[in-house]
């Protein structure tokens, strides 16, 4: 569904990404694992386009540089990991932003635009603050927005950039169950940036772990999060066991590096 | 559900009002000074030069005469003028999402100032062409500041632009500077030009209308287009939105409706900054109300800030320019410091 081809990013004259593929088939969960200033993050833009970058991104099987950008915004959905946000705006027209790709340019937003953007809102348990403004909200509210957003776009392929970092565990939950279900009910493809391995491994499908800027190691989570790799490239001492459901959790080791 | 699913346009409520403001304004704007004319013939002899409207409003030919041909066209140029220049503020806020941004960011009344004192200097035989001057001045102005800026920076970045647009006025103003020291007997007719004046007439009025329809048009129509773009421009163009595209038609739009307003009036300043931030208090943030409600508060302010002009003094007049500046300068200082913490 989506798929990246030797993709390299040069920013301040060095390779930020350098030489990454990825592949992801419908349905499927990828998350994008790797110490800070790994390159995740500049990896989800270039396959976005929103970055110069060298190499291939096909999206459906369509090299992604031949669409316009209003269909590419029907196809993938980008939530980022630190998105701007219009103070002023009531959470509400925010979330309608996701309709953008279906609205003429100079035309506004039918009822069914409308209905979208508020459903999406009562998914994620955000209807009660559709007239707050968005600069009046906590973080893991603004996260929560910014998903909403996403969502709205009812695009079938989701890139979200560290969609978790600033929610509490059962809202952690509650987003990364929502997107699950999005996927097994619509055959949503997702691909996400995630910073905590356990649950990195306990939602995706596949892993793809990034360190300066290269695909290091990539498969099914028991493959990728061992403990001789997470130790290597997170600099970091683990002890990696079996959960319930047979997926690795990731523990750490008092007294390590 | 059905209390949030409403379109984020103008509230109709806000629109009356602002309208309200507006024709309040513009009666007292045509009355001023004329001792024995009661508002109520005014908003009459209004309705009689609508086409096909025919009432008696009770006044004499020679007051008529005064209201048609002194009063109304400068009530009108003002309204025009304010109206212009708060919309134009308000779309160069959005494009470089920031509420302190001003019509005059680019290098709009340098320009212009440049090309005002360069026909009443050297060429003193047509002073009839300032007002073209100066509309090619400021739309010259903005030209070079979006060339330099994209040529030095990141095409259709916003940073540089904002810095070719310092380098751009500091220059203009410097030659303006070193054009007006040759007939330093023309000083007072330049500042008396740079300072503003809405008293063209119906003349000045026919010229700028044209443009200044198709400029308020086109801003109007980028409301919502602005919303997106207050996303930044990365999330913009994941929306599918050219942000570069939308951000260059807006200030096209806006720098026409600047260089119109500054054709007829000279450079009057604060209005762009201080109409659409009291807006944007009142009314909300969203551009889709933003842009009409400064249109029609700036016609609402300027028309006020005139006769105030006209009277405080009286029979001397004030530049208007004077008048906006001292409303808005303490303005402008409380919006830096209520927006101070949202800068540093
Ligand atoms: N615009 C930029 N110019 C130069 N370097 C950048 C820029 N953006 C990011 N980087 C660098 O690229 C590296 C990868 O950044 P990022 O993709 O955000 O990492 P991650 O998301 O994995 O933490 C970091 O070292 C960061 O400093
Ligand atoms: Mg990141």
């Amino acid at each position: 569904m989506i798929g990246a081809s030797a993709v390299s990013v040069r920013l301040g004259g060095r390779d930020v990404v350098a030489d990454v593929g990825l592949d992801v088939h419908r349905g499927e969960w990828l998350a994008i694992i790797g110490p800070n200033g790994a390159g995740k993050s500049t990896l989800l833009k270039a396959v976005m386009g929103l970055v110069a970058h060298r190499g291939e991104v096909t999206i459906d099987s369509r090299p992604a540089a031949a669409l316009k950008p209003r269909a590419r915004a029907r196809l993938v959905a980008y939530a980022p990991q630190s998105p701007a946000l219009p103070p002023d705006m009531s959470v509400f027209d925010y979330a309608l932003l996701g309709r953008t790709p279906y609205i003429p340019y100079l035309g506004r937003e039918s009822g069914h635009d409308r209905r979208v953007a508020a459903s999406v809102l009562d998914r994620l348990d955000l209807t009660e603050l559709g007239t707050r403004r968005v600069g009046e909200l906590s973080g893991g509210e603004r996260q929560r927005v910014v998903l909403a957003r996403a969502l709205a776009q009812e695009a079938p392929v989701l890139l979200l950039d560290e969609p978790t970092t600033a929610l509490d565990l059962g809202h952690q939950q509650q987003v990364l169950e929502l997107v699950d279900r999005l996927r097994r009910a619509d055959g949503l493809t997702v691909v996400t940036t995630l910073h905590d391995l356990t649950v990195a491994g306990l939602y995706a499908d596949s892993l793809l772990l990034m360190a300066e800027g290269r695909a290091v190691a990539a498969g099914r989570p028991a493959q990728v999060l061992t403990e001789a790799l997470v130790g290597r490239h997170f600099d970091a001492q683990v002890k990696i066991e079996r959960g319930p459901d047979g997926r690795p959790v990731v523990h750490l080791v008092r007294g390590g590096p | 559900m059905t209390t949030q699913a409403r379109p984020s346009r103008a509230r109709p409520a806000w629109v009356a009002s602002a309208l309200g403001v507006l024709a309040v304004s513009m009666v007292a704007g045509l009355l001023d000074g004329a001792a024995d004319i009661s508002p109520w013939q005014v908003v009459l002899q209004a309705v009689d030069w609508l086409p096909f409207a025919h009432v008696d409003s009770g006044l004499a030919p020679v007051e008529q005469g005064l209201l048609y041909e002194l009063r109304l066209p400068r009530v009108l140029v003002a309204a025009v003028v304010g109206g212009l220049l708060a919309m134009a503020g308000a779309g160069y806020q959005g494009v470089f999402r920031n509420p302190l941004a001003d019509p005059y960011l680019l290098g709009a009344a340098a320009g212009a100032g440049l090309a005002a004192t360069a026909v009443i200097v050297l060429l003193p035989s047509a002073e009839g062409s300032v007002p073209i001057a100066a509309f090619a001045g400021a739309v010259g102005g903005v030209f070079l500041a979006y060339t330099l800026g994209n040529t030095a920076g990141r095409a259709g970045g916003t940073a540089t632009l904002v810095l070719a647009g310092v380098a751009v006025t500091s220059f203009l103003t410097a030659i303006q500077t070193f054009v007006q020291q040759f007939k330093v007997e023309e000083l007072q007719r330049i500042y008396a030009w740079i300072l503003g004046d809405v008293g063209g007439g119906w003349d000045q009025l026919w010229l700028v209308l044209p443009y200044a329809a198709v400029s308020a048009v086109l801003l109007l129509v980028h409301g919502r287009m602005l919303d997106v773009l207050s996303v930044g421009d990365e999330e913009a163009t994941s929306l599918g939105v050219r942000a570069s595209r939308v951000r260059f038609t807006v200030l096209l739009a806006a720098s026409l409706a600047t260089a119109s307003a500054v054709a007829v009036s000279g450079l009057i300043g604060f209005v762009g900054i201080v109409v659409p931030h009291v807006v944007r208090r009142l009314a909300g943030g969203s551009y889709r109300s933003v842009l009409p409600l400064s249109m029609i508060g700036g016609a609402a302010f300027l028309v006020l800030a005139d006769l105030v002009a006209r009277t405080v003094l009286a029979p001397a007049e004030l530049p208007i320019g004077v008048v906006t500046m001292f409303v808005g300068a303490p303005f402008f200082v409380g919006v830096l410091r209520m927006t101070r913490r949202a800068v540093t």
